[in-house]
């Protein structure tokens, strides 16, 4: 549920659509900005939704992106319904990626994503079910 | 260092941004992956890449990068070149290897990404 007073937005990511790839986070960012959020705060809220939207684009069918923002924090939660992640610990592991060579053509695959996603985030959940979906709740403070 | 430095020290072409090249970068930052580029680039940076594709100026833009430098001569395509000018984010192309132009750049005092 949506605290009251926070501002909502969702966003959907289509899963192989790599033209449109980090559309969905710049959009984010500019409306962070808007919203009036400092610079480095909006960044790393940035990255946190690009890292997430590329994972969704790259492995996922299709993901829903929300967006909330209080006064004291940004929360995004990405929920996709794809292939899941077998092994959390070892996504987690820098270095570590199933990335295609297609994936790593387009500057992906550095084994990064979610490493980078926690080291911006404040608080980092994935819950993921294999054959099911992956769910993220990222959170960062301002 | 401003962009124009950065141009005449490469021996680069500008491709977009060419009104914007009072532009300051504070450090600079040569990688083809954009995950590290996302992991170690610091605000207000120029990336050195030879990724040449729509991501490379998506990863710029959400990391506050301020302008991108293609190497080994690669050209990016108009829609990759239009997707530059519509954020707008300067874009040059040099000829030189990641290695040289990095070097040439570091030579000059524009400081690399790690630190403070």
């Amino acid at each position: 549920m949506a605290e009251e007073g926070a501002f909502c937005r969702e966003f959907e990511v289509t899963g192989g659509d790599f033209y449109n790839a980090g559309r969905v986070s710049t959009e984010i960012k500019a409306i962070l900005r808007q919203i009036g959020i400092n610079a480095p705060t909006v960044r790393r809220a940035a990255i946190t939704a690009y890292e997430a939207e590329m994972n969704v684009v790259m492995y996922a069918r299709h993901g829903r992106v929300k967006l909330e923002v209080t006064p004291d924090r940004i929360h995004l939660n990405v929920r996709d319904e794809g292939p899941g992640i077998e092994s959390i610990e070892l996504a987690m592991q820098e270095g570590y990626s199933t990335a295609t060579e297609e994936m790593r053509e387009m500057g992906f695959g550095a084994g990064m994503g979610l490493p980078n996603i926690q080291r911006n985030s404040d608080r980092f959940v994935i819950r993921s079910e294999v054959g099911v979906g992956t769910e993220l709740e990222i959170e960062v403070r301002v | 260092m401003t962009l124009e430095e950065v141009k005449r020290v490469l021996g680069a072409e500008v491709i977009t941004g060419e009104d914007r090249l009072d532009t300051e970068v504070k450090a600079g930052c040569g990688c083809d992956m954009m995950s590290d580029v996302l992991a170690f680039v610091k605000a207000d940076a120029l990336l050195l890449t030879g990724l040449v594709n729509r991501q490379a100026i998506r990863t710029a833009q959400v990391a506050d990068v301020r302008a991108i430098v293609f190497v080994r001569g690669k050209r990016p395509d108009p829609e990759t070149v239009a997707l530059a000018r519509e954020t707008g984010l300067p874009v040059l192309v040099t000829d030189l290897l990641l290695y040289e132009a990095c070097g040439r750049l570091y030579a000059q005092g524009l400081p690399g990404c790690r630190g403070k």
